[in-house]
C-alpha cells in the first residue's frame, strides 16, 4: 500500500514535468507539440551520451540535454511552426506538421543512435525505507530536481516579466500584441521552455528506465492523457493530471497484469471525457 | 462541359489502366500486383479518415477500427467457419457499431482535443486485443485465414475460390472495393449529407442554429468511416492471413490520416493520390530502405511549409464536386430547402 502511494507520487512529479512542457507549448501556440515524448527521448539520449560515450559528469550532460532539446524547440517555432501557422487556412496544418516534427526527430535518432536501449547508471547509491515502502535515492533525486524545476517554471511564470508575457499571451495574443509584446519571441521562448522540460524529464529518468529511439510515441500518449484529464493549457490541471495518472498507473502495476493497466486507464479516461470534456480545470470554449 | 469531359476520360483512362493494362504488363511481377494491392486497400481505410476531416475532426484512431474488422473476419472464418463474403460486410458493421458507441461521447471533443482521443483510442483498442485471452489469442494474433471462398448465389458461382496463386484475385477485388469507395465518397460529398458535413466543419453551432442535428451527423460520419476501416481490415486479415494485435498501430492510424491530407482534404481522390504516391515511392525508394521513414518525415513536413492544400491543389481536377461555390447545388437541389437549412430546422429553435 505504502509501495504504491511513494511509487505514485514519484511517477507524479516526473510526469507532471513533462504534462507541464506539453500544456505551456499548447497554452501560447494552440498546438499540441506531438513530438514532446521524441523530445523526452532525445533528453534521455543525450544524457546518455554525455555521460556513458564521453564520460562528462551526468549534472553537466543534464544540462547540456536541456539546453540542446531547448534549441531544437526553439527552430521548430523559428523555421516551421511561424511559417505554417501564418499560412494554414485549416487548423488542421499545425497539427499535421507536428506530426511531421515528431516522426523527423524519431527516424533521426534512430538513424543516428540505433534501436538499443540505453540506459545510464544511476547518480547516487543507496535506498530508504519509509515504513514498509522502498525508495531508491536516485529516484528521490530525480524527483527531487524534478519537483525543483516544477517550482522554478511556476516561479518565473508568475513572478517575471517574460513569464507574465507569456501568461497573458495564454489569455489572449491579439490584446498582448496591442501591449507591446513581441509575440514572435515569446512563442520562441514558449517552444523552447516547452521543450527543455521533455528533454529534462528525459534527461532525469534516464537514470530509472532506459530509453529507446521509438519510445517517443507512448510517451506522448501519457503527456496526451495527463493534459486531457486536468485540461488543456491550464498549468495547475497539468500538475493534478500528472498525478491523477502517476497514482493510476502505480496502483494499476500493482493489482493488474501488464498492459492490461493501461486498457483500463483508456478506458476510465474514455468515460472521463464524455462526462466533462474539458477536463477537471479546462475552459470550456 | 468539356472539363467534365476531360475528367470523364481520365477516369476512364485510369479504368482501362487498372483493370486490363496492369494486370497484363505485371503478370509476370506478383510483387508489383502486391504493391498495388496494397496502396489501393490503404487508399480504401485512408478515405474512411477523409470522411471525418469532412466533418472537421482530425481522426488518428483508424487503425483501430481496421484492427477491429481484421479481427472479427479472422475469427469469424476460422473459428465458425463463415464464408469471407460475408464476414467482409461484417466486419464493416462492427466496427461501425463500436464506432457509434465509442464516438457518441468522445465526438463531442474537438480539434486537438478529439485527435488527443482518438489516437488514445487505436492505443486502448490494440490493448484490449492484446488481453483478449482465448478469444483473440493475445500477442500471437490468429493465423491461418482462410483465403476468400467462393461466392455463389442460387448454384451460380459469381466469384471463384482464392487459390493463392497468382494475387490477381486480391486485385481485382482491392481495385472493386476502392472503386465503391470512391463512388461512395463522392455520393456523400455532392449530396445534402455532404454539405451537412461541410456546414459542420465550418462552424459547428451555426450549423446546429440552423438545425443541424449536429451530434447525429457527427456520429454518422464516423461510423461511415468506422465502417470503411472495418472493410479494409476484413481484406487485409484474408489477404496477409494473419492478424495480430501489432499489425495496426499508432504509426498505422497516422498514415492514414497522412495520406488524406498529402493528396489535399478538399479532394475526394486525396487519400487514394497519398496512399498510392507514399507507397508506391517506398518500394521505389528500396535502396534508402534505412532512411525511408526519413524521408516520410521530411515530406511531411515540406508539404505543410509549402503545399499545405495537398498535392491535387496543384490541379484544378477533383475538386470540382467539393469545392464548387454553394451557387451550383442550389441551382441543382431537387429538395424544396436550400442546403444548409436541411427541412429539420424547427428543431433548432428550441
Amino acid at each position: 500500500m505504502n509501495q504504491m502511494l511513494v511509487n505514485g507520487i514519484v511517477l507524479g512529479t516526473i510526469y507532471a514535468l513533462i504534462a507541464l512542457g506539453l500544456t505551456l507549448i499548447f497554452s501560447i501556440m494552440r498546438v499540441v507539440n506531438f513530438a514532446h515524448g521524441q523530445m523526452y527521448m532525445l533528453g534521455g539520449f543525450i544524457v546518455y551520451y554525455g555521460t556513458v560515450v564521453y564520460g562528462l559528469n551526468y549534472f553537466v550532460a543534464l544540462l547540456l540535454a536541456i539546453v540542446l532539446v531547448a534549441a531544437i524547440g526553439a527552430l521548430f517555432e523559428i523555421f516551421l511552426f511561424r511559417r505554417v501557422l501564418r499560412i494554414a487556412k485549416r487548423e488542421e496544418n499545425s497539427m499535421l506538421l507536428a506530426v511531421g516534427t515528431a516522426l523527423l526527430l524519431e527516424n533521426l535518432a534512430l538513424v543516428a543512435f540505433g534501436e538499443k536501449q540505453r540506459g545510464v547508471p544511476p547518480v547516487v547509491e543507496g535506498v530508504f525505507e519509509i515504513g514498509d515502502a522502498y525508495l531508491p535515492a536516485s529516484r528521490l533525486l530525480v524527483m527531487g530536481m524534478a519537483a525543483l524545476m516544477i517550482v522554478g517554471l511556476l516561479l518565473f511564470v508568475q513572478y517575471t516579466r517574460p513569464g507574465r508575457a507569456l501568461r497573458a499571451i495564454a489569455q489572449d495574443k491579439e490584446v498582448t500584441y496591442l501591449q507591446g509584446v513581441n509575440i514572435n519571441r515569446m512563442s520562441v521562448l514558449g517552444f523552447a521552455l516547452g521543450a527543455a522540460l521533455a528533454g529534462a524529464a528525459g534527461g532525469l529518468l534516464v537514470t530509472v528506465f532506459a530509453v529507446n529511439a521509438g519510445m517517443g510515441t507512448a510517451v506522448s500518449v501519457k503527456a496526451f492523457l495527463m493534459v486531457m484529464i486536468g485540461g488543456a493549457g491550464v498549468t495547475a490541471g497539468a500538475i493534478l493530471g500528472a498525478f491523477a495518472l502517476g497514482f493510476a498507473e502505480a496502483i494499476g502495476y500493482e493489482i493488474f497484469p501488464g498492459s492490461l493497466t493501461y486498457l483500463i486507464i483508456f478506458v476510465a479516461i474514455i468515460v472521463f471525457l464524455a462526462i466533462r470534456p474539458q477536463g477537471i480545470m479546462g475552459r470550456t470554449s | 462541359m468539356s472539363r467534365k469531359r476531360t475528367t470523364a476520360a481520365i477516369l476512364v483512362g485510369l479504368l482501362v489502366v487498372f483493370l486490363v493494362v496492369i494486370p497484363v504488363a505485371l503478370r509476370d511481377a506478383p510483387y508489383m500486383i502486391n504493391v498495388l494491392i496494397n496502396s489501393a486497400m490503404l487508399s480504401v481505410i485512408g478515405a474512411g479518415v477523409w470522411v471525418t476531416f469532412a466533418i472537421g475532426r482530425i481522426n488518428i484512431s483508424q487503425g483501430a477500427f481496421a484492427m477491429i474488422g481484421g479481427y472479427v473476419t479472422a475469427i469469424l472464418s476460422t473459428r465458425y467457419g463463415v464464408s469471407f463474403w460475408l464476414c467482409l460486410p461484417l466486419a464493416g458493421l462492427i466496427a461501425a457499431a463500436i464506432g457509434v458507441l465509442v464516438g457518441l461521447p468522445i465526438l463531442r471533443l474537438r480539434g486537438v482535443y478529439f485527435s488527443m482521443i482518438s489516437l488514445s483510442l487505436t492505443e486502448a483498442i490494440r490493448l484490449a486485443f492484446l488481453n483478449g485471452g482465448q478469444f483473440t489469442h493475445g500477442a500471437s494474433g490468429i493465423v491461418n485465414v482462410p483465403r476468400p471462398d467462393a461466392l455463389t448465389l442460387f448454384g451460380v458461382t459469381l466469384i471463384p475460390a482464392f487459390d493463392g496463386a497468382s494475387p490477381l484475385p486480391y486485385y481485382y477485388l482491392a481495385i472493386a472495393l476502392l472503386i465503391l469507395t470512391l463512388l461512395t465518397l463522392w455520393r456523400i460529398s455532392t449530396s445534402r449529407l455532404g454539405w451537412t458535413f461541410r456546414s459542420m466543419r465550418m462552424n459547428e453551432e451555426l450549423a446546429a442554429s440552423v438545425g443541424v442535428n449536429v451530434a447525429k451527423y457527427r456520429v454518422i460520419a464516423f461510423g461511415i468511416c468506422c465502417f470503411i476501416g472495418g472493410v479494409g481490415g476484413a481484406f487485409f486479415a484474408a489477404f496477409h492471413q494473419n492478424i495480430y494485435p501489432a499489425t495496426y498501430t499508432v504509426s498505422d492510424s497516422m498514415s492514414f490520416m497522412v495520406f488524406c491530407f498529402l493528396g489535399g482534404l478538399d479532394y475526394i481522390a486525396g487519400p487514394v493520390v497519398g496512399a498510392f504516391l507514399l507507397t508506391i515511392s517506398f518500394e521505389v525508394l528500396q535502396p534508402l530502405q534505412q532512411y525511408q521513414p526519413l524521408i516520410y518525415a521530411m515530406l511531411m513536413i515540406g508539404f505543410m511549409l509549402w503545399l499545405p492544400n495537398g498535392i491535387l491543389s496543384l490541379t484544378s481536377w477533383g475538386s470540382e464536386a467539393v469545392n464548387r461555390a454553394p451557387e451550383t447545388p442550389l441551382a441543382s437541389a431537387t429538395s424544396p430547402a436550400a442546403p444548409g437549412t436541411p427541412s429539420a430546422a424547427p428543431k433548432g429553435e428550441a
